[in-house]
């Protein structure tokens, strides 16, 4: 199926800014919590769990969207490394927001934690519990997270381009806002 | 249709190709302060891990505080009286739980003599029929000399070795002493405290005040208390032997279990639960929970203690933290340190090398 409208279909712009949201929350509560030893570790903790699980079902609905309707072409004078960056770094972030919360998931049964999501639901535990896989997995969500950050500046830069400088409605088909 | 793009360079792109540049940056910067990298003053779990290192050097793979210590396992047999105040399956009655758990003395130094401190620690963990754990960590003191991280941290560097005498100043003790007045009633209890010659006749209390939920949805404030049920028979230390209490142990442990019982105390109204340095008054109603039995040891090296982080934040449904600002700080700085010392295990580039064998060495 072709996409002729010049824009994402209607659950895939709604998940777009829902997710952006989220993961944005996710990363700046992920950093603050471990930098902090105050009440603000605790209920932040509280909420990155939840959080962080929501994330990977929305991730899974979204992949699934994203197959079922074909995103807008690029216009087809973006020159060609623009493309394949624009390309790269799409799959990266759904890469990276899939594998953010399964690494979080599999750190903390790794580390022999019980996965609480509240004060009485717990998930089964994804990985065997032991030390060395504990300590990668956990250094792997800082540097995973790093990356996911990076990525995402870079993602808003090239929107904010598209839709500043090119206008070239790349930015518009999003936000579902068509240019006369 | 996209309309044709013309980027050509005109004054009015020059706006908006700083706001390009500035909005990622703004960005990044607000997640540099949030992140704790451009707040150098703001008190860290890191910066309090740190300053133990500070204080006793790196003991690769070792815990950064209370590193020296034994695992234990056991049960904990339920009394179910305290089940109308927690609907924790723990205290369901009749409920046998499995515990794994851990002796040992505070001190970030794992060969430190025994006697060198009048404190022991356990720490245990809980692990619930349903999955879920509690895990807790309890000191043998009646009250703890801080009530929050930043003065945890103060006093931590007020004990820092001078280099110069490989002991910590007297004076800046001193003076942490005289700018923490709330350390008097720890100071008290310290004066007469001696090191004990066993970790089985010593009660251990929680400290830290905690919430219990019952099924019926009401809420308690609650302190608990280990009761040794192992008589005192008050023998000195032996003071040759810089490792008696693990020996202790082992020898009173090939004689049959050890048993404490687990006293919970409920708050009155008003009794304060964010101040881990004042007791409740004496009077306060107290529940026999239970009985931990106590049933084997085995070295920290191999043992399955060695690899449990005891976050005090590791609870099950019916029993919550407290407002106690220490609560927050020890969940954030075990995992840290439960970090660095699980990376050394991992042998991950840039960390310490694990010591080829565990061997006692002359430290002061
Ligand atoms: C999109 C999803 C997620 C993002 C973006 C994210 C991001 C982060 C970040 C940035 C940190 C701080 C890392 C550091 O600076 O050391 C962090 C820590 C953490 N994350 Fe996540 N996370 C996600 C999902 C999850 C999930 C699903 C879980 C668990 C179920 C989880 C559990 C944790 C824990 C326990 C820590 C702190 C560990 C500690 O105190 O040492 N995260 N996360
Ligand atoms: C802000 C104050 C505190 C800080 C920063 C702190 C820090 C630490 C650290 C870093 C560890 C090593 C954790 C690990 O690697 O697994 C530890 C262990 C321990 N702490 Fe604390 N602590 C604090 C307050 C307390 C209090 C109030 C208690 C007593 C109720 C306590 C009891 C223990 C015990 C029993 C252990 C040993 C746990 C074990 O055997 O694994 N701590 N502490």
């Amino acid at each position: 199926m072709k996409n002729t409208t010049g824009l994402f279909a209607l659950p895939a712009r709604v998940l777009h800014w829902l997710m952006a949201a989220m993961i944005l929350a996710m990363l700046f509560i992920g950093v603050g919590m471990v930098a902090s030893v105050s009440e603000r570790h605790a209920w932040l903790l509280r909420i990155h769990k939840p959080l962080g699980i929501a994330i990977l079902v929305l991730a899974v609905v979204r992949l699934a969207v994203r197959l079922r309707y074909p995103p807008p072409p690029l216009p087809a004078d973006l020159p060609m490394l623009q493309k394949l960056a624009a390309h790269a770094s799409h799959w990266l972030l759904y890469a990276l927001m899939i594998a953010m919360p399964l690494v979080g998931w599999a750190m903390l049964s790794a580390g022999g934690y019980p996965v609480m999501l509240s004060d009485s639901l717990r998930l089964p535990a994804i990985f065997p519990a032991g030390p060395i896989a504990f300590a990668v997995l956990r250094h792997l969500h800082s540097w995973l997270a790093m990356l996911l950050f990076l990525t995402f500046l870079a993602h808003m830069a090239a929107a904010l381009y598209h839709g500043l400088i090119r206008r070239d409605g790349v930015l518009a088909s999003m936000i579902a806002r068509r240019r006369e | 249709m996209p309309e044709s793009p013309t980027p050509k360079k005109r004054p009015r792109h020059l706006g908006a190709w700083v706001l390009i540049a500035a909005v990622p940056a703004a960005c990044a910067l607000a997640f540099g302060y949030v992140g704790g990298w451009l707040a150098p003053q703001r008190l860290t779990p890191k910066r309090l891990v740190d300053q133990f290192e500070a204080n006793a050097g790196v003991h690769p793979g070792y815990r950064r505080n209370h590193a020296k210590g034994v695992c234990v396992a056991g049960y904990f047999q339920s009394s179910g009286q305290a089940a109308p105040y927690s609907m924790a399956q723990v205290f369901a009655s009749g409920q046998r739980t499995p515990v794994v758990g851990r002796f040992a003395i505070p001190g970030s130094n794992p060969y430190a003599p025994d006697n060198s401190v009048p404190i022991r620690s356990m720490a245990l963990r809980f692990t619930q029929a349903n999955g879920q754990q509690w895990r807790t960590g309890m000191n043998s003191m009646p009250v703890f000399p801080v009530a929050t991280p930043q003065a945890f941290y103060a006093q931590l560097q007020a004990q820092q070795p001078d280099p110069a005498t490989g002991k910590p100043d007297p004076k800046k003790v001193a003076t942490f002493f005289a700018a923490h007045p709330e350390t008097a009633a720890f100071r008290a209890w310290a004066k007469t405290a001696k090191p004990s010659a066993s970790f089985a006749t010593e009660s251990y209390w929680s400290l830290d005040a905690f919430v219990f939920t019952g099924s019926d949805g009401l809420r308690h404030a609650v302190r608990w208390r280990m009761v040794p049920q192992s008589a005192d028979d008050d023998s000195a230390a032996p003071a040759a032997d810089a490792d008696y209490l693990a020996a202790d142990l082992r020898q009173r442990l090939s004689h049959g279990p050890l048993r404490w019982k687990l006293e919970v105390t409920l708050a009155n109204p008003g009794d304060p639960t964010d101040d881990a340095t004042k007791a409740w008054p004496a009077d306060r109603q107290t529940v026999d929970a239970g009985t931990l039995v106590v049933e084997s040891e085995q070295a920290q090296d191999s043992g399955p203690c060695r690899d449990i982080n005891y976050d005090p934040t590791v609870l099950p449904s019916g029993i919550q933290p407290s407002d106690d600002p220490l609560l927050p700080a020890r969940s954030a700085a075990y995992a840290d340190s439960y970090l660095r010392r699980t990376s050394e295990e991992a042998h991950l580039p840039g960390t310490a090398a694990l010591p080829a064998k565990a061997q006692p060495e002359a430290r002061p």
